[in-house]
């Protein structure tokens, strides 16, 4: 029994197992690295927003050089990325559990493959998308420029941004589900 | 740099790049509100390994490619840190960042996955961050000029 409690609990932090995201994480992890190895380039995903707003907005900031000569690179970034997940959710995804059912019931999430959509309300999303895109405008960057390649680069900046973000975001979630609003 | 002067395989490898990037995000689950909002409610600590994975290998790389002190073959750059500098605006876009992903249990990237696995009401997020991205910049710009 002394034996198993460990693993009970350990269970209950990671109800869907540990493998789908730490394979995920390795593999977000190479993606910025093929880009960086190959480019020189730190991608981040939330540049893409005033980016590609310069395509059709006259404001000035959304058309400094540094938008204008990226805007094109980052679209095709942001495709890569889109690309990328449809090809897990309808070819891999139900190819590898069909040929590993074990692999896909170690990882929990392998088993819901394919077309899936979200049951959280639209004003949340729209909502909290709005406060996400003056964040991260505001904050320099997002999860992936500073949470994945800020942290890997042990930059102080990114390191400070991420501790926030985390604190505010748990607290606002933890609220969130205490005034009962859920999905 | 111009397009025009831009190596053959450039987008090639931006797109490859992406691509795994995407795949990552999909296989995670982050690309899921549901999952990232389990995380923030303490009922699946997950996100951890897919964060804290993905910083080990950048973090490994990036340290090797800089130490290299060679260039990029694609574009011919300098493989540099380019950390970003620290103001007062780092806190404050983090606490409103982290207050929206409490929200609604989205971000940028993953956002983006999440149309590639066929979540159409992830439309809303992606209004509401090109909304608030606008509004943002439209404001700054007044203010500056």
């Amino acid at each position: 029994m002394t034996a198993l409690t460990p693993l009970l609990a350990a269970g209950e932090l990671f109800p869907r197992g540990v493998l789908p995201y730490l394979l995920g994480g390795l593999l977000v992890g190479a993606g910025a690295s093929v880009i960086y190895l190959s480019t020189g380039i730190i991608a981040g995903a939330s540049t893409f927003l005033e980016s590609t707003l310069s395509y059709v907005s006259d404001v000035d900031r959304f058309n400094r050089f540094k938008y204008v000569q990226s805007r094109g690179w980052r679209v095709v970034f942001t495709a890569g990325i889109v690309s990328g997940a449809a090809l897990w959710s309808f070819l891999l995804g139900p190819e590898l559990t069909a040929a590993m059912p074990s692999f896909a019931s170690t990882a929990g999430l392998a088993t819901e493959a394919g077309a899936w959509t979200t049951d959280v309300q639209w004003w949340r999303l729209l909502g909290g998308g709005v406060l996400v895109g003056v964040g991260t405008r505001l904050g320099k960057g997002c999860t992936s420029g500073h949470g994945v390649c800020g942290v890997g680069s042990v930059s102080n900046t990114s390191l400070v941004n991420v501790a926030t973000f985390m604190a505010f975001a748990i607290g606002t979630a933890q609220l969130v589900q205490a005034v009962g609003v859920s999905p | 740099m111009s397009d025009a002067g831009r190596h053959p395989l450039f987008t090639a490898a931006i797109y490859a790049g992406g691509l795994i990037f995407g795949l990552g995000l999909a296989i995670s689950g982050m690309a899921r509100p549901e999952v990232v909002l389990d995380f923030l409610q303490f009922e699946d600590f997950g996100l951890l390994f897919v964060m804290g994975g993905a910083a080990v290998v950048t973090g490994i790389v990036f340290a090797v490619a800089t130490r290299l002190d060679s260039t990029a073959p694609l574009t011919g750059s300098e493989y540099t840190r380019r950390v970003k500098e620290f103001d007062r605006n780092v806190i404050v876009g983090g606490v409103v960042f982290g207050v929206g992903w409490g929200i609604s249990g989205i971000c940028p990237g993953a956002a983006y996955a999440s149309v590639g696995i066929g979540n159409l009401p992830i439309l809303w997020a992606i209004a509401g961050m090109f909304l608030g991205a606008y509004g943002q910049g439209y404001i700054r710009s007044r203010g500056s000029n």
